[in-house]
């Protein structure tokens, strides 16, 4: 009776501290998830802050060169840091050409990779293809660079520029005009062209993919051949993410630095030849940091800056945007 | 359109394709040829434990300049794990807030940006103040690289966790946060260690931003605070120098380089696709 009567007594007061304990872990916890919620919310706002900020110190830092100079800035074609003179339209026509012209060429490759990989690819062909593809983006942009001036360069100067001149004998056009130096705007468009070819074949796979297998069924069904179906039914459904693909390809190559810095040549020029050597923005950047010795030249090269975080950032929302489009199935 | 000649055009179109997926591999195997050939002769033992040789003199190593990489990206991962991996558990956590909507799209945008923007935001942030270039400055552009591949891996690989694993030790008493951290966080690691690898193996081949940075070393250091040699840097010094001694320790930089950064993405590919039963990424 008495040993019942305890027992009963102790786990009622066992539950009590029980729930006692239940209680302040709970008082406990509460904080605790306090804490937790932010901290991760600091860590994620990190990021916005981040980018504010890299906003801000280079648009500040480059603030003096681009108010001296105004839209000259842009346009002015004469770089000339010991007169103190900066117009960075070489620069600016360097990087949209050299960009453009390796989308000219990456482009059919890469979607041409996507189709074969999506529709036509055996099984066994498909990984080992995919995976060599997509390794091109794992290589540093330094090891292009380095193949680029030692084994690209030098084919470029002894094979391709003198065929294109005395084989084809196109030497008077504008476009292959001039001495062949080997480091010249044709070859930073090959380097960047391989260089964004994983990209936009990464892309373009994944939204041939999203591609529902109904559109391809409809049009066998009608009779089309097996291009047809995938011209007629497959890429239109797929193109605005495999522009986008494209456009995420350009913001790659715009801002690419040191490979194209290897093989570009580096002269403040605009020449219409592609074998003439030219410069990027970012190839500037690299180049001359540096050994900017006067607050003016700092200030021009971060006003360049300032103008290639704008673009590529503008390049990117639309990439993305188009890919998203897509991937929802809604274009 | 004859039939005969739609029958042509699909036979010719479906080729190309097969063409431009052998065109499209060609580059990469070139690119392996040629750093096989040049490099393989020039890393032997020395390469990983000595000095650079002065100009004119041939042999020589990279020993600073690989330290100088390990501890840059060291550097650099002390500042984009936390915030990759803390950043990662806000968005998949609050998926739909839309302050989540906002940091994902931010952080798409920050990958983005081009490396030389990192390097030079790092510039006017550490060295112009301090009046020096400094492995830490190169740390903080690579850093900022790292966040938004290490917050997307976070992201998605605590997606995988099953909401019943949160369930079950929410049922058990476990705190919100505990939950979070011991088991969800803990289940998805393995997963976010190949995100973290796959950052590493990404910014460790990075150039453009370290140049005016960490700038490079002739001489051993492994202080923060000071001019840092790195592997790509020097690789990048050797292949524009019109030497062939150093053009052939560029090519050997460049295929330890590749090598090291091939390893590192193959082994994190190969350990996700494992785990979870896909195709890395």
């Amino acid at each position: 009776m008495d040993h019942s009567k305890t027992e009963a007594a102790w786990s009622a007061s066992s539950a009590r501290k029980r729930s006692a304990a239940i209680v302040v872990r709970m008082g406990g916890s509460s904080n605790g998830d306090r804490v937790y919620r932010w901290v991760t919310t600091g860590f994620a706002l990190f990021i916005p802050i981040l980018l504010l900020l890299i906003a801000a110190e280079v648009f500040v830092a480059g603030w003096p060169a681009l108010s001296k100079f105004g839209v000259g800035f842009f346009t002015g074609t004469e770089w000339d840091p010991v007169n103190g003179r900066f117009g960075a339209a070489p620069a600016l026509f360097g990087t949209i050409v050299s960009s453009l012209l390796a989308l000219i060429l990456a482009t059919p490759l890469a979607v041409g990779v996507a189709i074969f990989l999506s529709e036509f690819a055996p099984r066994w062909i498909r990984r080992p293809v995919a995976f060599l593809v997509d390794l091109l983006a794992a290589i540093p942009s330094v090891v292009y660079g380095l193949w680029g001036i030692l084994v690209l360069v030098p084919v470029l100067r002894e094979h391709v520029m003198p065929f294109f001149k005395e084989t084809l004998r196109l030497g008077n056009l504008p476009l292959f005009s001039g001495p062949s130096y080997g480091p010249s705007m044709l070859a930073a468009a090959c380097i960047l062209a391989i260089m964004v070819l994983p990209y936009i074949s990464a892309v373009s796979r994944e939204v041939l993919m999203a591609v529902p297998r109904s559109q391809r069924e409809a049009a066998l069904a009608l009779g089309a051949t097996r291009w047809e179906m995938i011209w007629d039914a497959v890429l239109p459904f797929a193109r605005s993410g495999i522009i986008g693909g494209v456009i995420l390809g350009l913001g790659r190559a715009l801002g690419e630095t040191m490979a194209v810095t290897m093989v570009i040549g580096n002269r403040h020029a605009i020449s219409a030849s592609l074998f003439a050597p030219g410069y990027t923005m970012a190839s500037v950047i690299a180049n001359e940091f540096s050994e900017a010795t006067n607050d003016l030249h700092v200030s021009a090269l971060m006003a360049v800056g300032a103008a290639l975080f704008l673009v590529t950032v503008l390049v990117n929302v639309i990439a993305r945007w188009l890919v998203w489009r897509t991937a929802r199935g809604g274009a | 359109m004859s039939l005969a000649r739609r029958r042509a055009i699909n036979v010719v179109m479906i080729t190309l394709t097969y063409v431009a997926a052998i065109i499209a591999t060609l580059p990469l195997l070139f690119i392996l040829l040629h750093l096989l050939r040049q490099g393989a002769t020039a890393v032997n033992w020395n390469f990983f434990t000595r000095m650079p040789a002065p100009t004119g003199e041939s042999g020589g190593g990279m020993a600073n300049a690989i330290v100088g990489t390990g501890i840059i990206v060291l550097l650099a991962s002390a500042l984009g794990l936390p915030v990759g991996i803390g950043a990662g558990l806000f968005l998949a956590e609050n998926r739909r807030a839309r302050l989540a909507t906002i940091v994902r799209f931010l952080s798409d945008v920050l990958n983005g940006l081009p490396s030389i923007v990192l390097g030079i935001f790092a510039w006017q942030l550490v060295v112009r103040p301090f009046k020096h270039f400094s492995a830490l400055a190169g740390g903080l552009a690579l850093g900022a690289m790292m966040i938004p591949l290490v917050t997307r891996a976070t992201e998605e690989m605590i997606r995988l966790v099953p909401v019943s694993m949160r369930e079950a030790a929410l049922a058990l008493g476990y705190s919100k946060w505990r939950a979070s951290l011991s088991v969800v966080l803990r289940t998805a690691l393995p997963g976010i260690v190949t995100g973290a690898l796959m950052a590493v193996a990404r910014i460790a081949g990075e150039t453009a931003p370290l140049i005016f940075t960490a700038f490079g070393n002739q001489f051993w250091s492994v202080s923060p605070t000071q001019p840092i040699a790195a592997l790509p840097l020097q690789i990048y010094t050797y292949a524009i120098s019109p030497y062939d001694d150093w053009h052939a320790q560029a090519w050997a930089g460049a295929l330890v380089l590749l090598g090291f950064v091939l390893v590192i993405s193959l082994a994190a590919r190969f350990a996700t696709r494992s785990r979870f039963g896909l195709g890395g990424d």
